[in-house]
């Protein structure tokens, strides 16, 4: 009797587990929850300035005690993993050509640091002026 | 010539005797410039007549004999011995089913990159007494990448999506689509999307990149599928824009 | 057994097969045709071809040059008929590929880009970077899935052709799957099975490469023509055998002995320029370079290593940046293979064998004399390599004789194929090989061991039908031929699972090399001259008198092959000396 082929089990939810390359990328993907929940902490930071400034002096003590640094810090090397990863990947999805030429992934991957860099040194100022 | 022995652990099925796949161990005396392969023919040469596995060119081109080798998908014939010191343990690359030992059955593979046409498609067909198409070497390095694939399956071998959902077309099916797509001579673009811009197909992506880490020819088809949804979501979008423009 | 009907066919789905496929196809859509291979078309050996095809389109170069390179290369054992139209049809067939996508390398204007090889007076080599093989290989792949009618059969092994009162009715091949014999029952049928370069220990050839159909065709009475010429390749890597293209020599490489000379002047090649001068030095003949090597090895001249004697392939002097846009694919594998960059170090290489020149008697459209049994690519002799081929002229063979048998076959069975014959002994034919595969798999009591006979019978070839052979040499290989056939028959797999039974398709394998190694031995043995890759120490010059003929070697059930000869054609180039390096001028 032949039993024909075998088809071996995937587990549904533990694949990722199985190589150290699923497990980065699971870290990629879950650094987009710290980028959202950063993103709606700001978002709940407006609508306590729009309720005066009491309410708005409770939320930056909440943003400012030990747990909320340390949800920040989190969440900043998430952002920064985050961007990383996706710098990283820019030359593949968005080969540049020159002349011709392939634009080095390296030359692609150092603009993108590079915008962001001058990018978060502009805002640094505007915040200090 | 330096020789070592190795302790090589092959995963064994024989539908007609197994119910499931089982490892067997040999030991082998490999020379050290000794690829996998040398030590898998070594087996069937000498040791085990009964083990079965694909393989032909001996130059990583041919693309028959794709393994998991330590939990890597490789070529074995491009896997050298003096790379894994302690054991070596080969398996059937992974998300296949395994028709007999190292062999697995590709037919998916090949209805899939039949799906997406991958062949010239030109509105008109030229003579040949019209002579060559000019494609000037800018034009053909813009796709001579993707090209380059020999079907060995490793990619998809190495893709967790491809693993999780049968119906995705896969890393290098959608790569081949995307090297005709570019290619200057093609107009078949339109005519693939249905197949290539689909759920199944591009969308189903989610960027692990394992398959262009594993891919033996640089191939790259992680950007080739991100190139490809780029492009599908310009279209889509100018669809709507300039609805009078053809596709 | 279940019979498949179809109207045509096809064994082998390499170039040769799959060009032959694609002109059935396009001929007459109507056609059912049956693409049957042992391993999926794009591992067939047409992927390893390197170097490029041949075909004129320069104005610098001429169907003449073409013609004169091809016949002399051969020593003018080519039929000229067969050249001649193989020449005309050369360039429309690289256009109509380039047509279907084949990414050919371009000059900066857009045009498709040429390179020289060996033996050739204008450089007219078409090339795809150094994947030339590959990319046809892929791109005829790829465009066979456009046709509805080509019905692919992948990993079915071929064992018989069936065929009653000298017409062909098909072929019966085993599912590889599932163990099960199937009989293709066909108008016409077409061997595209390829080379046998596995009967020597040391060749380029992959592991497929086992001469079945050659084997086939010759067990039913077609003879081998011209078996006793087989090409060595100068530069193969040591050990694994590994093609170094002759590519590399074409943009600028050279090879030294071990005091880092440049042998090839003290063999009627030179001079040594500095830049590749066209057919001459490197860029000489293959076959006498392979014997250059000879030579010098037996001067004590080149390098031992590991495996055996070496000499020397320096491409450092074209420097990285040209190396990698050029010839890629080299500079990986000998950094792979052998640990050596060429960027920063010279080659080891020696002589491998490459390629078989005979192969299955066939006229100029490929058809052999059973009726609707055509063949056509390395497996074939049509004869347009006589007694050494020019390299790149196989890739455009499989194109040009590959659609030729095509039409030919479609015309065939488009007008019904053959006569009728009698259904009985069709049946009781198609029976009797499942029946020889069966009585292999069942066997219990044998005493052979597969891979030792296999062993043996390489050996023997590599000693006795080597790059310089004799007598004595050809009557030991033909005895011991004789004595490996006889222990075939108590041959016993230690498989016996019907699923994917590489035991069985090894054994299967070895009956082939057998065949075709005793009809190589045999005829060898036999032409008492040298020509081209046929050299014979006892008989060192060319006898046109005598031997300006084709050999043609007949199966016989038992014993020796029987060896007739028939004429070449000759239309318009008379033999004459072959002419390298500053002689020609
Ligand atoms: C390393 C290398 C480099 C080369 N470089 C060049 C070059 O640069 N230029 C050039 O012109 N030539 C070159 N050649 C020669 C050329 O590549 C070959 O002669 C040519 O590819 C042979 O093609 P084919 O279609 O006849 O056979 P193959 O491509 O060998 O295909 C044979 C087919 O037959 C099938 N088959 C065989 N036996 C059976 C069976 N029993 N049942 C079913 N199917 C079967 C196989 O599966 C396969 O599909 C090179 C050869 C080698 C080995
Ligand atoms: S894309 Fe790369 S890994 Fe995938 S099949 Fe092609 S060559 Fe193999
Ligand atoms: S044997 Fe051909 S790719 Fe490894």
């Amino acid at each position: 009797m032949i039993r024909g082929p075998y088809v071996r089990p995937v587990g549904r939810y533990s694949w990722w587990l199985s190589q150290p390359r699923y497990i980065r990328y699971m870290l990629r993907e879950v650094s987009a929850a710290f980028i959202g929940a950063y993103i709606l902490m700001l978002i709940v930071g407006l609508l306590r300035l729009s309720q005066g400034p009491a309410a708005y002096e409770s939320y930056l003590t909440a943003v400012l005690s030990s747990a909320g640094v340390a949800f920040g810090l989190i969440t900043f090397v998430f952002a920064v993993y985050h961007s990383l990863t996706w710098f990283r990947v820019t030359p593949k999805a968005m080969p540049l050509r020159m002349r011709g030429k392939a634009v080095p992934p390296a030359i692609i991957v150092g603009a993108h640091w590079l915008g962001w860099a001058v990018a978060s040194l502009l805002i640094l100022l505007w915040v200090a002026v | 010539m330096r020789e070592t022995i190795h302790q090589l652990e092959v995963l064994r099925y024989d539908p007609e005797t197994d119910t499931a796949p089982h490892f067997q161990t040999y030991a082998v005396t490999c020379q050290e410039d000794w690829v996998v392969l040398d030590a898998i023919n070594y087996v069937k040469e000498n040791l085990d007549r009964t083990l079965s596995y694909r393989w032909s060119c001996h130059m990583a081109v041919c693309g028959s004999c794709g393994m998991v080798v330590n939990g890597e998908p490789v070529l074995s014939c491009h896997a050298f011995v003096r790379d894994y010191p302690e054991k070596i343990r080969v398996e059937p690359l992974a998300n296949f089913p395994i028709e007999r030992d190292l062999v697995v059955a590709i037919d998916d593979f090949v209805e899939k990159l039949t799906s997406v046409k991958p062949y010239i498609i030109s509105a008109e067909e030229r003579p040949v007494e019209s002579g060559e198409n000019l494609q000037s070497p800018e034009q053909l390095a813009v796709f001579k990448q993707y090209a380059d694939c020999i079907n060995c399956l490793l990619c998809y071998s190495a893709c967790p999506q491809y693993a999780l959902n049968d119906s995705f077309i896969g890393p290098a099916a959608l790569a081949l689509a995307h090297r005709y797509n570019l290619d200057s001579r093609d107009e078949g673009r339109s005519a693939r999307a249905d197949v290539v811009a689909s759920n199944p197909g591009i969308w189903e992506c989610s960027f692990v990149g394992a398959c262009s880490e594993v891919c033996p020819k640089d191939v790259d088809p992680a950007a080739a599928i991100q190139q490809t949804k780029i492009a599908s979501t310009v279209d889509y979008f100018m669809r709507f824009l300039m609805p009078w423009r053809k596709q | 057994m279940e019979t498949l009907t179809s109207d045509v066919a096809i064994v082998g789905a390499g170039g040769a097969g799959l060009r032959a496929a694609i002109a059935l196809a396009e001929s007459n859509p109507g056609l059912r045709i049956a693409l049957i291979s042992k391993v999926y078309p794009m591992r067939s050996h047409t992927v390893a071809a390197e170097g490029g095809a041949a075909g004129v389109i320069k104005d610098n170069d001429s169907f003449d040059n073409h013609f004169n390179d091809t016949v002399a290369g051969g020593d003018w054992l080519c039929d000229q008929d067969a050249v001649e139209f193989f020449i005309h049809e050369a360039p429309k067939e690289l256009t109509r590929i380039e047509h279907w996508g084949c990414p050919w390398s371009r000059q900066a204007d857009g045009h498709v880009a040429v390179r020289p090889f060996g033996g050739m007076k204008v450089e007219r080599t078409w090339y795809a970077a150094d994947k030339t093989g590959f990319h046809l290989l892929h791109t005829l792949f790829q465009t066979t899935l456009k046709y509805p009618s080509i019905k692919r059969y992948d990993e079915y092994f071929s064992t018989d052709i069936v065929a009653v009162d000298d017409a062909c009715q098909g072929v019966v091949a085993l599912e590889m799957r599932t163990g099960q014999l199937r009989f293709f029952r066909a108008k016409a049928v077409i061997i595209a099975t390829g080379g046998a370069g596995r009967i020597f220990p040391f060749t380029t050839n992959g592991a497929i490469k086992t001469g079945d159909g050659m084997a086939m065709a010759y067990r039913i009475g077609v003879p081998l023509k011209d078996m006793e010429f087989v090409q060595y390749h100068p530069t193969g890597l040591p050990g694994t055998g590994i093609l170094i293209t002759e590519g590399s020599r074409g943009e600028g490489g050279i090879l030294v002995n071990k005091d880092g000379y440049r042998y090839l002047q003290d063999y009627d090649l030179g001079p040594p320029d500095p830049w590749p001068r066209k057919k001459a030095m490197e860029l000489g003949p293959r076959d006498r370079l392979s014997q250059a090597f000879w030579h010098e090895q037996q001067k004590g001249r080149t390098i031992k290593t590991d495996y055996g004697d070496v000499v020397h392939l320096d491409l450092r002097h074209l420097g990285e940046a040209k190396i990698n846009e050029r010839l890629p694919m080299v500079r990986e594998l000998s950094k792979s293979y052998v640990g050596i960059d060429p960027v920063d170090a010279p080659i080891p290489v020696r002589p491998v064998v490459h390629y078989t020149m005979g192969g299955i008697d066939t006229d100029i459209n490929g058809a052999t004399r059973v009726g609707g049994l055509f063949a056509a690519g390395e497996c074939a002799c049509v004869s347009i390599n006589g007694a050494n081929r020019l390299g790149s002229n196989s890739l455009t063979e499989l194109l040009v004789f590959g659609a030729r048998a095509g039409r030919a076959a479609a015309e065939y069975a488009a007008a019904g194929g053959g006569a009728a014959v009698s259904e009985a002994l069709v049946t009781e034919q198609a029976e009797a090989a499942e029946n020889r595969v069966l009585a292999l798999f069942r066997r219990t009591n044998g005493i052979e061991d597969i891979a030792a006979l296999r062993r043996e019978l390489t050996a023997t070839m590599e000693a006795g039908a080597g790059i310089y052979r004799s007598e004595g040499s050809l009557q030991e290989a033909c005895a011991k031929m004789a004595e490996i056939r006889q222990r075939y028959a108590s041959i016993e797999l230690r498989d016996k699972s019907n699923v994917f039974n590489t035991d069985l398709t090894e054994a299967l394998e070895l009956k082939s090399m057998i065949d075709v190694a005793s009809a190589l031995a045999v005829s060898a043995y036999h032409r008492t001259e040298s020509r081209g890759s046929h050299q014979r120490l006892d008989y060192t010059d060319r006898d046109d008198e005598k031997f300006l003929k084709h050999s043609l070697a007949t199966y016989a059930a038992q014993g020796e092959p029987r060896i007739d000869y028939c004429d070449v054609v000759i239309t318009r180039s008379k033999p004459g000396d072959r002419v390298y390096g500053g002689k020609q001028e």
